[in-house]
């Protein structure tokens, strides 16, 4: 599964390979053509998240955002592999940033894309089984967890998102929050993750970032996120 | 009880800068988002009183991330305000900041040259945040920065303009094209104000919002 989310080349693979194999059934979604990141398609439509989120947000936000994270991944992906062909050091150095920016990007937009589903779908809800227990393990239960996951959300200062990861080492789950666009990568693995950029609710709420918050979660696909604890 | 922080009025009208800025965002970025910075920050400020009063430093210093983002928010967009101005306005024309022309000609060849420059570092920021043109307080040359979400330009660098580069900023009426905002912002810059910060000192760039500014 790990050999269709990373590219052939050495390159990229070190750019995406902390945490990947562990992501791999999270993202078996994201795609490759000819070694290159490509925008995946949306596995609902456009206005299918109606009224949590307006099908012209999600339209812009996938069109136009994820591809172009999609776009500048590639391009920062093509400079690093000339600049290790090079040897040069400095310049792969440089690139980091880039990568991690745009890397990040698309991975973060497509795990979001995953664990959100129109009502009609199942969307919304409460988890069950094994999600259910694990968020009871360290929140109580599941109305504190929401209130808990709000509150990061709102304390966010800028641009980023909220994510309930597994730690790997202790297999408990926790909120996190993440500034811009870094990844979930490391000891933790992304089980569900809400998108606090404002292009991800200003058309519809503008500054009523708490209204979105609320809700979004009667769009939340805990089946992708109980997937993604397995 | 530390001093209130009140939202300083528009010097123009929330349908000024149109085209370039509808009213609509100036409406809500003003009256929405700059007064949740202050009340914010006004909240911090008295929650850190009364930390203080209780040599509880630990809250104090917890205190500090909410104290430098909506202090900086009050802040940044004080000045952001300032420096917009209609673009009929004759403080619209670059002529009227002499000096600072001839500062941005020698240190980039031209305007156009510092606009493109100033607008690659715009479109490159990642994330939520400011760019800026200041000027070194030591050496009195001028640089382009940047400043993430609400942090407010380092010591030593006394700001001269500043563009907010929060989605909030142009999402209403730019979506996802930040371009053409950085680029149509220039028709609406107040010269005239940033001539003043650059021939004045640091304390008549920040006024009233001196004090503050020392707090963080």
């Amino acid at each position: 599964m790990s050999a269709t989310l990373l590219r052939t080349s050495t390159t990229a693979r070190s750019a995406l390979r902390a945490g990947a194999s562990r992501r791999a059934a999270a993202m078996a979604s994201m795609s490759f053509v000819r070694g290159k990141a490509t925008l995946p398609d949306l596995p609902y439509d456009y206005g299918a998240l109606e009224p949590s989120i307006s099908g012209k947000i999600m339209e812009l936000h996938h069109k136009n955002h994820h591809q172009t994270y999609v776009n500048s991944f590639n391009a920062a992906s093509e400079q690093l592999a000339a600049a290790e062909q090079k040897q040069d050091i400095q310049a792969q150095i440089a690139l980091q940033p880039l990568i991690n920016f745009h890397g990040g990007g698309h991975v973060n937009h497509t795990l979001f894309w995953e664990n959100l589903a129109p009502s009609k779908n199942g969307g919304g809800g409460e988890p069950t089984g094994k999600v259910k227990t694990a968020i009871e393990t360290s929140y109580g239960d599941f109305a504190s967890f929401k209130t808990k996951f709000n509150t990061a959300l709102a304390g966010i200062q800028g641009s980023g998102w909220a994510w309930l990861v597994k730690d790997n080492e202790t297999g408990q789950v926790q909120i996190r929050t993440y500034a811009n666009q870094d990844p979930v990568v490391g000891k933790y693995t992304p089980l569900l993750g809400i998108d606090a950029w404002e292009h991800a609710y200003y058309l519809q709420y503008q500054n009523r970032k708490a209204e979105y918050f609320s809700a979004i979660w009667d769009v939340i696909n805990w089946k992708a996120v109980e997937q993604r604890l397995k | 009880m530390a001093t209130k922080y009140t939202l300083p009025p528009l010097p123009y009208g929330y349908d000024a800068l149109e085209p370039v800025i509808s009213a609509q965002i100036m409406t809500i970025h003003h009256t929405k988002h700059h007064q949740t910075y202050i009340n914010t920050l006004n909240n911090a400020l008295a929650s850190q009183a009364v930390a203080t009063d209780k040599n509880d430093i630990v809250s104090q210093i917890h205190l500090q991330n909410t104290i430098n983002f909506s202090a900086g928010g009050h802040i940044n967009h004080t000045l952001f305000w300032e420096n917009l101005v209609p673009a009929s306005s004759p403080s619209a024309q670059t002529h009227v900041a002499s000096k600072l022309m001839a500062a941005i000609s020698a240190r980039w060849g031209s305007l156009e040259k510092f606009q493109e420059k100033f607008n690659a570092v715009l479109l490159g920021l990642k994330g939520s945040g400011w760019g800026w043109l200041v000027q070194d307080t030591e050496s009195g040359n001028l640089e382009i920065v940047t400043t993430k979400d609400q942090d407010i330009v380092p010591a030593g660098k006394k700001p001269l303009l500043g563009i907010d580069m929060w989605e909030h900023a142009y999402y209403l009426q730019y979506l996802n094209d930040k371009g053409s905002y950085a680029k149509k912002i220039w028709n609406v810059i107040n010269w005239k104000k940033v001539e003043e910060r650059f021939v004045g000192g640091s304390d008549s760039v920040f006024g009233t919002l001196a004090g503050l500014r020392s707090n963080m």
